[in-house]
């Protein structure tokens, strides 16, 4: 059967989510990125909303079933009101969800019910590496087994909190496969850069670079254990999360034009009633439908084990890509002169806008 | 309800069913067709014709029983209707475009009958298409003066209270199938055309009105056929109507001019249920042309390595994701909307979006594939060129990409048509 309405629980979780991210996140955006702090308060409330909690089942101290098409629906709403807000409440995901997927039964019992029992405590994961051709199945970073240990070396970049990690998630590249790795905090030979990474967006959110110079680790903290797992899979969702994250921040790009557009008078009547922007809203707006629509399929295709959830995935997230930057590139436009000036929010949705191609790795659901 | 992507069983069965025609009733077919303009594909039309009727069919129209009406006391499956006529006409749409216009049944003007008219018109109008002989239906809106605006229409009907007849008079064009549902064939069922006129002129967009004109009815003369870009086979017809007259109860919702423009909301009313449909013929189409061009890069060795990052694939590697990117979402988009109306969930915004989308993709890709391909694109040797020719139509017809623009940003703006031109 083909449906396309959320169900009870979804749309209660949607809405709460969605109430957040309106009256929490979205008035906090734009001095959080100036101020290039995120309000504590701000990331514990968004914590407590619970949407990594829903996902880890009883036995390791969650309450729920890890859905992508649930987490597809909430990170968007969350998206919506602020990046990097979402980002950093998502950050114990990047650790605890891949060992939900992939991890070992000791794994699994050893952190999950550790960080989801709790407050927001900054468990993360280390993917990105600094070069221009990027790819998450040729990594940089080198894992080798030696004596029963990993030996690992590279580099990684925009790492969220990872200074005050307790542990995080290396991905590095063993014998030309990416795999995962359990690295705790203070582990030697893991150096964390002192400063905070600059980009173009996303200033709110402390990411850091980690140098890994012979870390060595036991081999059990091989996400899966001895066997290591299939690193597809943890892609296909961190690709699904970006794309639902990237819709959610077109969304609000688009919000906001739409209401300026209403709202601004020119030529004796309101800009949006010029079809010059009321023809560019209608594609912002198609556009993002097709690509919440082709995220929600690949995500209900990767929770039900099709054969062709992963390419799917990468679709969904290659499209959002494109389309992000189109919508947010036109919230600008619309706003004019006043689109420039940082204190209007479609300035800062831009920029964010442009990140996914480069951010993949920092949400997953 | 929940989020699914599960084909439903029914869509799933007759899947290959419709692509063993697709490929040997249509494809077989298209450049022979596609060459000589105008002539009918008889073998194909009776075929489909008999073999709807063999699985109990009614042409592609919308049958109660499948949304939901008459299963008492069972279970209530979900409507589908127009889930199946989706994926019905998407799935002739990748076999030929022209030809799936040539598809037995009402069509639009039966689509109109079915938005527009009461219980009884339905039956009345619609039982037909059942009948021995294959029978066509046709819908006249545009006319040489009104195109997009269908609300300047000049066609006028009058009644005649002596008689209780409506007197009709004016000039359509561009009535797709038009020839089949008016010219008496002998191997075709009595059709009808369905013309929108104003009772009231004054009144605008409240006095628009559909009227059900019987195949032969004097008065009404097919002037030509128009010679077209791509989809060829299907005939376009310019018609004339002049004092024609057709009994009171032809015309379809109230006779009378109220307040409210119930008249030309019916016309949109039909969009909506039809918007969909052409969307997904339009996908039909580029569906075509997107396997069509991987089976060529195929054969020369290139395969699309899915998966790697951007910077890293070949310019064709790049062209074909963002083909299957906009093909997939542009399908899903119609998928929305007509799951939608099946659920009787208003989706004026969610058929115009997917029909503003289809267009491009379908034509986008279509040009695409045949850029791609070269030489072997443009040569009438193979289809990708046809595919490109019946393609653009789909961008036009139904509402062009700019009107549903103006559907969807008035929606969305909370615009009347006044605050948004």
């Amino acid at each position: 059967m083909y449906s396309f309405e959320p169900n009870e629980e979804q749309q209660m979780l949607m809405d709460a989510v969605g109430k957040y991210a309106e009256n929490d996140l979205r008035p906090a955006a734009h001095d959080a990125e100036e101020s290039h702090a995120l309000p504590k308060k701000l990331v514990n409330k968004g914590w407590e909303l619970g949407l990594l909690q829903a996902s880890i089942p009883e036995s390791y101290g969650g309450f729920g079933e890890r859905s992508a098409v649930t987490g597809v629906l909430a990170l968007e709403e969350m998206a919506f009101g602020d990046l990097a807000a979402t980002l950093a409440v998502q950050t114990p995901s990047l650790f605890a969800t891949p060992i939900l997927l992939a991890g070992s039964e000791e794994q699994k019992q050893e952190y999950l019910p550790k960080i989801v029992g709790g407050e927001w405590s900054p468990y993360t994961a280390a993917f990105i590496e600094f070069s221009f051709d990027f790819d998450p199945h040729a990594l940089k970073t080198t894992a080798t087994l030696n004596d029963g240990e990993y030996v690992l070396n590279g580099e990684k970049v925009f790492v969220p909190f990872a200074k005050d990690a307790e542990a995080m998630i290396i991905y590095a590249n063993l014998n030309g496969v990416t795999q995962g790795f359990i690295v705790p905090a203070n582990t030697a030979g893991l150096k964390i850069s002192d400063e905070r990474e600059k980009l173009m967006g996303l200033n709110a959110l402390p990411m850091y670079r980690v140098n890994l110079d012979d870390v060595k680790i036991p081999a059990s903290n091989r996400l899966g254990g001895a066997s290591g797992h299939d690193f597809d899979l943890i892609l296909s969702s961190m690709r699904i999360a970006s794309a639902a994250v990237a819709v959610g921040v077109a969304n609000s790009s688009f919000e906001y034009a739409k209401n300026y557009a209403k709202e601004r008078d020119a030529f004796g009547m309101k800009i949006a009633q010029k079809q010059a922007i009321a023809f560019m809203l209608a594609e912002m707006r198609t556009e993002i439908e097709a690509m919440r629509l082709l995220t929600w399929e690949a995500a209900w295709k990767l929770d039900n084990h099709k054969e062709d959830a992963c390419v799917e995935a990468y679709l969904a997230f290659t499209g959002s890509v494109d389309m992000a930057m189109m919508v947010t590139d036109r919230g600008v436009q619309i706003y004019g002169g006043h689109g420039y000036i940082r204190e209007n929010p479609v300035e800062l949705l831009m920029r964010n806008g442009r990140g996914f191609p480069m951010l993949l790795g920092l949400a997953i659901v | 309800m929940t989020i699914e992507f599960e084909t439903p069983k029914p869509i799933l069965n007759q899947q290959v069913m419709l692509k063993t025609v697709a490929e040997n009733m249509m494809r077989s077919v298209s450049r022979e067709f596609d060459e000589n303009e105008h002539s009918i594909p008889w073998d194909y039309v009776e075929f489909m014709h008999s073999a709807m009727r063999a699985m109990g069919g009614n042409g592609l129209a919308p049958r109660e029983s499948e949304n939901g009406k008459e299963s008492s006391g069972k279970e209530k499956h979900p409507p589908i209707g127009y889930q199946l006529i989706a994926t019905q006409i998407e799935a002739l749409s990748w076999g030929d475009l022209g030809m799936y216009h040539c598809l037995p049944g009402g069509g639009l003007g039966a689509a109109a009958v079915y938005s527009a008219g009461s219980v009884e018109q339905r039956q009345k109008f619609l039982a037909r298409f059942n009948e021995e002989k294959p029978t066509f239906a046709a819908m006249c809106m545009t006319e040489p003066g009104a195109g997009s605006d269908t609300s300047s229409i000049l066609t006028r009907a009058v009644l005649d209270e002596k008689t209780n007849e409506w007197i009709i008079n004016g000039e359509k064009i561009f009535v797709t199938g038009g020839d089949k549902s008016f010219t008496e064939y002998e191997k075709l069922g009595k059709g009808f055309i369905v013309v929108w006129a104003s009772i009231d002129l004054i009144a605008g967009r409240a006095g628009m009105r559909a009227f059900v004109i019987e195949s032969g009815t004097a008065g009404v003369k097919i002037n030509k056929l128009e010679k077209k870009m791509g989809i060829r086979v299907s005939d376009t017809a310019a018609i004339s109507l002049v004092d024609v007259r057709i009994p009171f109860e032809n015309v379809l919702g109230s006779p009378t001019v109220e307040k409210t423009n119930t008249g030309f909301k019916g016309a949109m009313a039909t969009f909506d249920a039809t918007r969909p449909l052409v969307a997904a013929s339009g996908i039909g189409v580029a569906r075509a042309a997107l396997e069509f061009l991987k089976e060529k890069l195929n054969e020369n060795g290139i395969q699309i390595r899915y998966g790697l990052p951007r910077q890293k694939l070949s310019n064709i590697e790049r062209e074909v994701i963002d083909m299957d990117i906009m093909l997939k979402s542009a399908w899903l988009m119609v998928l929305k909307a007509v799951w939608m109306a099946d659920n009787k969930k208003p989706n004026a915004i969610e058929a115009s979006m997917c029909k503003i989308k289809a267009g491009d993709v379908s034509t986008k890709i279509t040009q695409k594939v045949v850029e791609i391909l070269g030489p072997l694109g443009y040569s009438r040797e193979f289809l990708a060129e046809k595919w490109f020719r019946d393609a653009k139509i789909t961008d036009i017809y139904e509402g062009t990409g700019q009107i549903n623009r103006l559907v969807v940003a008035r929606q969305i703006l909370g615009y009347s048509g006044k605050e948004l031109r």
